[in-house]
C-alpha cells in the first residue's frame, strides 16, 4: 500500500509509505482533500518520514495539499522530513515557507493542537 | 591494528643471480660483528646530532631492531617485516618530534657502515669486493626507500588523523537542555564545513529531538555571501524539521556584511550573545529559570 489515511478525532493522518510517481501524488491529494471534506476534518498530519527523496513536484504538490486544506477549514502539519531530504530541499530552493512543518508525528499532533486552540487566523510560524 | 594498505616500494636495481649467492656469507659476516657495527653506527648517529629527540638507552634498542631488520632483509630479500616495524617505530617516534631527515638519515648512516665493513674485509680482492658491492647495494638502497617511504606514509596518516579530528570537534553539537541544542562554529565556515555542519545539525536535530537550536557563531571570524547562504540554508533546513532556529553571536561587522549581502533577517531570530539566546530558546519552550538559595558546597 502506498499511502494511508487515516481519521482520529477531527483529525486525518495521511502516511506515504513509499515513493510515490507523479499521478499517484495527484492521487493522493485528490483522495485527502476529499476526505477533509467527508470527515469535516480539523487538522491534517501528512508523514513523509518514509521517503528518502523529495523532487519539486512532490514539495510543490504539498503546498497545494495545505492551502486546498486550508480552503476547507483544516490545519497542515508536515511530518517526518528526513535531514537529507530537508537538505536537498532548501539547497534546490524548494522550500515549504508557508507550510508548518514538525519532527514527527507526535511533535505534528502537539503542533495542530496548539494551532487550533488558537484559532484559524494564526500566523504562519515563523 | 590496522595501519592502512602500504605502498609496494618499486624494486630499482637488479642484482645479478651468481652475486645473489654471496649475500649468505654477507649475512654471517654481519652478524658476526653486529655488537661492533651497532656500536659504530650509534656513535655515528650521536656525532651526527640525529634523533636528539630520543634517550641513548632508545637510541641503542632502536638501533638494536633496526639492524637485525636490515640484515634480516639481507637474508630473506623481503621488506615485508621492516615496513611493519618501520611504520611501528614511525608511530612512536612521530609524536617525539623526530623529522624525516633524521630517519632519512640514520638509515643511509648504517648502510655506510656496513658497506665500510665489507670494504674491510674484501680489500684484498678487488673483484670479489664489486661482486659484493653488487649484491649488497640493491638490497641497501631498497631497504632505505623502504624505512623513508613508511616513515613518511605514517606522517601522512597522521596528519590525516588530526585534521578529522579538527574537523569533528569544530562542530560539535551539544544538549543544554531537553529538546534544546547549541551548535558552537568556530574557524572559517567554507564549503565543505557548512555542508558537514548542516548535516550534523539536521542530524542532531532527529537524534535529539531537538525543537530549537541555537547556533552561535562567536568564533566565526568572517562572514561572505557563500557563508551567509550556507547559515540561512542550515536554517531552513532546520525548521522543515520542525526545528527554530535562534542564531548568536554576531558580531556588528558580521551583521553589517548580512543586512548589506540582503539576508532576509525577518527569516533570522537573533540574539546578541549566547547566554541571551538560550534564555531565549528556554523562554520559547516554557522553561522558567528560578534561583534559590545556592547549595554551600564548603560545609563539612
Amino acid at each position: 500500500m502506498l499511502v494511508s489515511i487515516l481519521r482520529q478525532g477531527s483529525y486525518l493522518i495521511a502516511s506515504i509509505h513509499e515513493a510515490l510517481n507523479d499521478r499517484e501524488i495527484v492521487q493522493f491529494q485528490q483522495d485527502l482533500v476529499e476526505q477533509i471534506g467527508t470527515h469535516r476534518a480539523r487538522g491534517v498530519i501528512i508523514d513523509v518520514a518514509a521517503l528518502d527523496v523529495m523532487d519539486s513536484f512532490g514539495s510543490r504538490t504539498l503546498l497545494n495539499l495545505a492551502h486546498a486544506a486550508r480552503l476547507r477549514g483544516a490545519e497542515t502539519v508536515i511530518v517526518g522530513i528526513q535531514p537529507t531530504v530537508a537538505f536537498a530541499m532548501v539547497r534546490l530552493g524548494m522550500n515549504l515557507d508557508n507550510v508548518h512543518t514538525a519532527l514527527d508525528l507526535e511533535e505534528g499532533l502537539e503542533h495542530l493542537q496548539r494551532l487550533l486552540q488558537q484559532g484559524p487566523e494564526r500566523q504562519i510560524q515563523r | 591494528m590496522n595501519k592502512g594498505t602500504s605502498e609496494e616500494v618499486p624494486v630499482i636495481q637488479e642484482a645479478r643471480e651468481e652475486d645473489l649467492e654471496l649475500l649468505p656469507e654477507l649475512v654471517t659476516h654481519l652478524r658476526d660483528r653486529r655488537t661492533e657495527l651497532r656500536e659504530q653506527w650509534a656513535n655515528r648517529i650521536t656525532n651526527a646530532h640525529l634523533l636528539s629527540a630520543m634517550t641513548d638507552e632508545e637510541i641503542f634498542s632502536m638501533a638494536t631492531s633496526v639492524y637485525d631488520s636490515y640484515v634480516e632483509v639481507l637474508e630473506t630479500g623481503s621488506v615485508e617485516a621492516l615496513q611493519a616495524y618501520a611504520r611501528d617505530l614511525s608511530e612512536r617516534i612521530i609524536p617525539r618530534g623526530v623529522e624525516t631527515y633524521e630517519v632519512v638519515g640514520i638509515v643511509l648512516l648504517l648502510r655506510d657502515v656496513l658497506a665500510r665493513s665489507l670494504f674491510e674485509k674484501y680489500q684484498k680482492d678487488f673483484e670479489l669486493l664489486n661482486r659484493v658491492l653488487d649484491a649488497y647495494e640493491p638490497a641497501a638502497n631498497r631497504i632505505a626507500n623502504t624505512v623513508a617511504v613508511s616513515f613518511v606514509q605514517e606522517r601522512e596518516r597522521i596528519i590525516r588523523q588530526q585534521q578529522d579530528a579538527i574537523r569533528e570537534l569544530s562542530t560539535p553539537v551539544l544538549q543544554v537542555r531537553e529538546r534544546i541544542l547549541i551548535l558552537p562554529i568556530i574557524g572559517i565556515l567554507d564549503e565543505q564545513r557548512a555542508n558537514q555542519f548542516t548535516e550534523q545539525l539536521l542530524a542532531g536535530i532527529r537524534s535529539h529531538r531537538a525543537k530549537v537550536v541555537v547556533i552561535d557563531i562567536t568564533g566565526v571570524p568572517d562572514v561572505d555571501s557563500e557563508v551567509a547562504n550556507h547559515l540561512v540554508q542550515a536554517v531552513d533546513a532546520s525548521r522543515l524539521m520542525g526545528a527554530s532556529v535562534i542564531l548568536t553571536g554576531l558580531s556588528p561587522e558580521i551583521a553589517q556584511t548580512l543586512v548589506t549581502i540582503g539576508v532576509d533577517l525577518d527569516k533570522m531570530n537573533t540574539v546578541g550573545d549566547l547566554q541571551g539566546g538560550v534564555e531565549e530558546a528556554e523562554h520559547l519552550l516554557g522553561f522558567h529559570v528560578t534561583r534559590s538559595d545556592p547549595v554551600d558546597n564548603h560545609q563539612p
